[in-house]
């Protein structure tokens, strides 16, 4: 049995703990937002917050997480309204948005590292996760947004 | 979401414009939250059907239904923004739901060839004024008004002596009594309210906080997950296999050979069906199968260029189109031109991988999955199981990306193939491996062009294309040629260089192909506009000047001045390298023109790309933005990133660690102009995409001098 706690409620989880927390998430809590893309860390679809941290949750193994906390994109904010989350929503940025969820989790930590990043350190925050629809100029913009948000005290978390 | 939460609505179907009928059906909504609302709404309002597009229940709530799938080109936004412009409600006031596949009701669901708009919009301009017409005629028999003191808006019908006024739900059961109005007269484009307009997208807010349904998403109570291993080799056999390991591993519940048909061959494969997607993965871990490669030939890159360079130096091919006689001109030209391009096989990698859902029932087969044509599915599905049509059902999710490749029928059939066998509802899941591994994939083609130039003018064209046929697998004859072999090319040329050849020599190999997001002219365009570009060189001439004396119509040239402006083609700056290119297809026309420089470091980037497209009448320009950008960064990617290769029948690639996909320190600035004209809507989600390969090798051939034939290349090593 694993404890874990996802979006602030906890969980038991009978599983092996082998399981890549992905699948867990997934398949067991039925939290359907992270998504799955590659399962080799490569393309960033799987991104959660582990202790506030973006790990790619495709490599994490269940027994990794046991009592810790994990945040998906479900839990980012109660309203969809996470400056990150207000800001691809007034660029437009996806289009058939499967990418998304593991890039809106990366850019929320990125955000919170550095409030005022360039378009280098976006690049270099970003270069994680693979947009085959090909958002990225709008991932670039919604970030200065969603960062402009931040300095003017919006909905910020 | 479970189907327990799937909100079921009774639809009384009423005289519309499919006639009339009393239909129940069950339509999931896209949106997680919305299910479980929807679900635990104990009172609901009775929705009325007054088209198979536009439902209103009697609180007035509007549902629009999009017939073709979304994988990112804006469906399940631009088909409502068009029929709530007639219907005059407010696109934030609706519903938006997928359709089901059916081709009675909704004509052809096919979502592909960039079709979605140029194929339906002047019906949906119709149905939606019809509803609305209705709707009046209801209001004013209720007034006892003439239908002509009447108009709708928000929602409403408005008298307009009197200012009453109904919302749409008072009428609607009484609307839906009437027949529709065989004519409607349709609003001027200077009238509209929503087409036209940047209107933000329904779905950007659910796949912002992960409340999208995808396919991989759905889930069905008592659902079960499988992986299926499939011979490594293309079309090869099964020997035999051992389960005993597979079994034993926890959560592992069966295993069984299945025949999944890939166009009219079928691929064997064991299927390991578990409680999580996770066990079955581990489950196929554990089989030892034998596979049987008799009888396949074991193909490699190598030996596929290499046969089609040999099939276009010695072999004439089917004739596509001939005009004139180039052959001739072309032995006596004093200036003459004669290369070849290779373009490579590409997979089309969408982010979501295959999947699909399936329950095999015995009174009906229920599928729900990222399905791009839900009618070829149910043709299929039919045929493989001996069914009629209305008991095999076919749910459209949300597609995290498609590109072609979800416009097949195999994943479909496996997941029914698999439920058949355990009873249950099973999803199927395809690892990124199995996704890049197993095809079908964009076929790489070569490309033989020679060009005669005479007095400074393009006398002479002939092409040859060698390269598999998409067609050739549906079961075309292979005595025809590929006619797609055209796309892309422009066809005032055709007016423009009087002789000129196009001729498509047969070629086959073992690999299975399928269209990949602008089908030939992805390819084909590379050939033709690269060749262009290289004529206007041999002729001494500037490439845009040049293609302005071979594309006279207005279209054209108004398409080449935005150009021009845009990008300050005449006024490049040393050390700035400018390339262009223009291509047709699916009636929509796209010039690119790209700047390249070179670095402090040596190596070239993209410093910005110029779009311009004509694509006749539009409905949202943010969404046209969205897909060239796209478009482009796609292009990017097939030209200087990855490519499919095969050893010994085996593809080489298995993951985006081989396969390396364009991140966003390779995106270049790229800005996009849509032309404005009264033309008949061409396509969005495709043009945009091959006129950037040869715009890009152009600009390099500018800076460099160093002209590039084969892609894909890496850029830092120009």
């Amino acid at each position: 049995m694993t404890n874990i706690t996802v979006n602030g409620k906890q969980h038991q989880i009978d599983a092996d703990p082998n399981m890549p927390l992905l699948w867990v998430i997934r398949d067991i809590i039925g939290l359907t937002g992270t998504k799955y893309g590659c399962g080799v860390a490569q393309c960033g679809a799987c991104v959660v917050h582990l202790n506030g941290e973006a790990v790619r949750s495709c490599v994490t193994k269940l027994s990794r997480v046991q009592a810790q906390q994990v945040v998906t994109i479900e839990g980012l904010s109660a309203n969809n309204d996470h400056p990150v989350q207000l800001a691809w929503n007034e660029e437009q940025v996806p289009q058939c948005g499967y990418c998304h969820s593991g890039q809106i989790m990366s850019a929320a930590v990125l955000l919170r590292e550095n409030p005022n990043p360039n378009d280098a350190d976006i690049d270099a925050g970003m270069a994680g996760n693979i947009c085959r629809c090909g958002t990225y100029q709008r991932i670039r913009k919604a970030i200065h947004s969603a960062a402009e948000m931040q300095r003017k005290g919006g909905a910020s978390k | 979401m479970s189907v327990s939460n799937i909100s079921r609505r009774n639809f009384l179907r009423a005289a519309g414009l499919t006639g009339t009928a009393l239909f129940v059906g069950l339509y999931f909504p896209a949106n997680a939250e919305e299910a479980k609302v929807a679900g635990a709404d104990a009172v609901e309002a009775t929705d009325i059907e007054l088209n198979a597009w536009v439902h209103i229940d009697t609180d007035g709530k509007v549902t629009i239904f999009s017939h073709r799938a979304e994988m990112g080109q804006g469906a399940y936004q631009s088909v409502p923004q068009i029929v709530a412009e007639e219907l005059e409600v407010n696109l934030e006031d609706i519903n938006i739901r997928f359709a089901q596949g059916d081709r009675q009701k909704y004509g052809n669901q096919v979502t592909g060839g960039s079709s979605t708009i140029r194929g339906s919009y002047k019906n949906l301009l119709k149905l939606g004024a019809s509803a609305r017409e209705m709707l009046i005629a209801a209001a004013a028999a209720k007034w006892t008004v003439p239908a002509s003191e009447c108009y709708a808006e928000a929602g409403h019908v408005i008298h307009r002596p009197s200012a009453k006024k109904f919302h749409y739900g008072e009428l609607v059961e009484a609307a839906s009594k009437l027949s529709a109005p065989k004519d409607v007269v349709l609003k001027k484009r200077p009238e509209y309210k929503l087409i036209g307009k940047p209107l933000k997208r329904q779905d950007t807010p659910l796949k912002t906080n992960g409340s999208a349904v995808f396919g991989l998403d759905f889930k069905l109570p008592g659902m079960l997950y499988a992986v299926v291993e499939r011979n490594p080799r293309l079309r090869g056999k099964l020997k035999s296999f051992d389960a005993t390991a597979a079994l034993k591993v926890p959560g592992v519940k069966k295993v069984f050979k299945i025949q999944t048909g890939v166009f009219q061959t079928f691929r064997d494969g064991v299927a390991v069906v578990a409680d999580s997607t996770w066990s079955a993965m581990q489950g196929r871990k554990a089989l030892i199968i034998e596979w049987d490669d008799s009888g396949f030939e074991h193909i490699s890159t190598d030996e596929i260029y290499h046969r089609q360079s040999e099939l276009l130096k010695t072999e004439e091919g089917l004739s596509v189109r001939k005009q004139g006689d180039p052959d001739t001109l072309l032995n006596s030209a004093a200036q003459k031109l004669d290369v070849i391009y290779e373009t490579p096989y590409q997979s089309h990698s969408a982010m979501e991988p295959l999947n699909c859902i399936a329950y095999y029932q015995p009174d009906k087969l229920e599928i729900w999955g990222p399905i791009q044509a839900p009618e070829w599915v149910q043709d299929f599905i039919c045929t493989q199981f001996k069914l009629p049509r209305e008991k095999v059902v076919i749910n459209m999710t949300f597609l995290g990306g498609g590109f072609g490749r979800k416009a097949f029928m195999d994943y479909p059939h496996e997941a029914c193939l698999i439920s058949k066998e355990t009873g249950t509802p099973v999803q199927v899941v395809w690892t990124r491996e199995d996704d890049m591994t197993q095809g079908p994939y964009r076929a790489g083609i070569s490309y033989r062009c020679q060009g005669a130039i005479k007095d400074g003018q393009f006398i002479a064209f002939k092409l040859k294309a060698a390269g598999q046929n998409i067609y050739h697998w549906m079961g075309a004859p292979k005595t025809q040629p590929n006619r797609s072999i055209s796309e892309g090319f422009l066809a005032p040329y055709y007016k423009s260089i009087k002789d000129l050849s196009i001729a498509d020599i047969p070629f086959e190999t073992p690999i299975p192909n399928v269209w990949w997001r602008s089908v030939y002219a992805s390819t084909n365009g590379f050939a033709y506009e690269s060749f262009m570009n290289e004529m206007a060189h041999l002729a001494g001439k500037d490439p845009l000047d040049f293609r302005r004396e071979y594309l006279k119509e207005e279209r054209e040239q108004k398409l080449m001045d935005k150009m021009e402006e845009l990008s300050g083609w005449k006024n490049r700056k040393k050390g700035e390298g400018f390339g262009l290119a223009i291509t047709e297809c699916f009636s929509t026309t796209v010039g690119q023109v790209v700047k390249v420089s070179r670095k402090s470091d040596g190596k070239i980037s993209i410093d910005k790309v110029w779009a311009v497209m004509d694509c006749g009448w539009y409905v949202n320009p943010d969404i046209i933005h969205a897909q060239v950008e796209g478009s482009i960064l796609m292009a990017l990617g097939a030209a200087t990133k990855h490519e499919i290769t095969f050893k010994d029948g085996l593809v080489e690639q298995r993951n985006f660690y081989n396969y390396i996909m364009p991140r966003i320190n390779d995106m270049p600035e790229v800005a996009v102009h849509v032309m404005d004209n009264d033309e008949n809507a061409g396509g969005v989600g495709e043009p945009g995409l091959p006129p950037f390969a040869p715009a890009l090798t152009e600009a390099i051939f500018d800076l460099t001098g160093k002209r590039i034939r084969k892609l894909p290349f890496k850029l830092d090593e120009v």
